[in-house]
């Protein structure tokens, strides 16, 4: 049985190295042999109190192809939560419908709250610019699935680093993997110094660059994330910054052969559509690699695996 | 105690000395212990010169001996400060202003996306660097730091 029974996911320090491996190996399976009717006696819970389309429904997918019924809401709009009842009421009384519960709300530091307040375990589907730890597994399993390792890899990071939630828990897991990060991003949207402390914490070491281009023949992994215009103080700057992170077919040219494209989506214009047809773009596959992970997660908390 | 101070803060028969106080914050932590609403002597001073800073303040309130939760109150905002308590016009205790591990409950949290501001739910802290004081919200994981710290109202 695994050790996660019974347990929370709310960020991804909550689990230890092995156990990420453990659920990676569980997600493999399913990749195999996804539907499996393990869960067909238990009710998962899925809360969105905001928009989601990608994470509910590769939650409700995993859950469904597991055999569990699933409850919830995509719109907290037409929920008590609209009349005022508070998230505590809302928590224990799902709590008491389901055997898990999913949850994705805006207010940062929510889920943890709910996992407190729930008798059933929480796991956190996004809790505003704070956590999304299923993300970051997933994006292990595609990087452990494309280079057959976690260990000793170039992990370039681009983009956003300023505010990209995935690339912040990205780093700390990757941290337990000797990786080496190549960092780029515009002045503005450079990593926080929290997560860099803790890449030096590791003894790991970190190269910050703002051009893409000076990091395509080194990586293993591009991790890609979006520039967004309302991030920057000035407009003038965000157009003279905004290629700088935009990967294109022509630039491939020189990368490693098991170098991978990763990009948690949606995506806008940062990878340019004839990179999809490359050996290199890995980005849909990542996506459908979580339902597995997810599936991985729901099965070992709740004791099915 | 030296008879010096005797002149400038009075002695009290019974109750606390907080001593050391950096002299910017003498008024906040009467303020975060709440002494604007104490019934009984309170007595402050401040730029009061000092053998261990060239200045600093003082507060002394009689009849009070403060929670551990207050005493925490006062180690995040001086942490050099000295607590004496006093019975019978003796010092029966001294020791400085400790910083705990956790802060429940008195911390307010300063980003304004955390639930914390957002729900009725008492705040929780882990402290991750004493010397410098930086909190980390139990909830959202952001960092509180000595200059964006506020108190619980």
């Amino acid at each position: 049985m695994s050790t996660l029974k019974g347990r929370n996911l709310i960020s991804i320090t909550d689990f230890s190295k092995d156990e990420y491996i453990q659920v990676l190996d569980i997600a493999e399976d399913f990749e195999k042999n996804p539907k499996q009717p393990i869960l067909s006696d238990k009710v998962v819970a899925t809360l969105f109190f905001e928009p989601s389309t990608r994470t509910r429904l590769s939650f409700e997918s995993a859950a469904n192809q597991l055999g569990a019924r699933v409850i919830g809401f995509s719109d907290p709009g037409a929920t008590s939560v609209q009349k005022g009842e508070s998230l505590h009421d809302t928590i224990t009384m799902v709590s008491s419908y389901s055997d898990l519960i999913v949850m994705r709300n805006p207010k940062e530091g929510s889920s943890r709250y709910a996992s407190e307040v729930a008798s059933v375990p929480v796991i956190n589907a996004g809790d505003g610019a704070n956590q999304h730890p299923t993300q970051c597994m997933l994006d292990l399993y595609s990087i452990r699935k494309t280079q057959g390792k976690l260990e000793n890899l170039n992990i370039a990071c681009v983009g956003d680093l300023k505010y990209g939630r995935t690339v912040h828990s990205l780093v700390q897991a990757m941290c337990n993997f000797n990786a080496t990060f190549h960092l780029v991003s515009p002045e503005e949207l450079k990593l926080p110094s929290s997560v860099k402390m803790s890449v030096k914490n590791a003894g790991l070491k970190y190269y910050q660059y703002t051009d893409l281009k000076d990091v395509i023949a080194t990586a293993d992994i591009i991790y890609m994330t979006r520039v967004q215009r309302e991030r920057f103080a000035d407009p003038l700057e965000y157009e003279r910054v905004k290629d700088s992170c935009i990967l294109s077919a022509d630039m491939l040219a020189g990368c490693k052969p098991n170098m991978r494209v990763l990009h948690p989506l949606p995506r806008v214009n940062e990878i340019t559509v004839d990179v999809d047809k490359t050996p290199y773009a890995y980005y849909f596959q990542q996506a459908q690699n979580g339902v597995y992970v997810r599936q991985a997660l729901m099965a070992a908390i709740l004791g099915a695996r | 105690m030296d008879s010096k101070k005797e002149l400038v803060v009075p002695r009290i028969e019974n109750g606390t000395v907080i001593d050391h106080i950096p002299t910017n914050v003498v008024y906040q932590i009467a303020h975060i212990l709440g002494l604007e609403k104490y019934n009984d002597e309170v007595l402050i001073g401040n730029y009061l010169t000092s053998q261990k800073f060239i200045r600093k303040g003082i507060i002394k309130v009689k009849n009070k001996f403060f929670s551990k939760e207050d005493l925490s109150k006062i180690a995040l905002v001086a942490p050099m400060a000295s607590i004496i308590i006093i019975k019978n016009y003796e010092v029966v205790e001294k020791h400085e202003a400790e910083i705990p591990d956790h802060i429940d409950n008195f911390v307010k949290c300063m980003n304004p996306r955390c639930v914390t501001n957002h729900e009725i739910i008492p705040t929780k802290f882990d402290v991750i660097d004493k010397e410098n004081l930086k909190l980390r919200c139990h909830y959202c994981e952001k960092f509180v730091t000595k200059d964006t710290i506020r108190f619980c109202e």
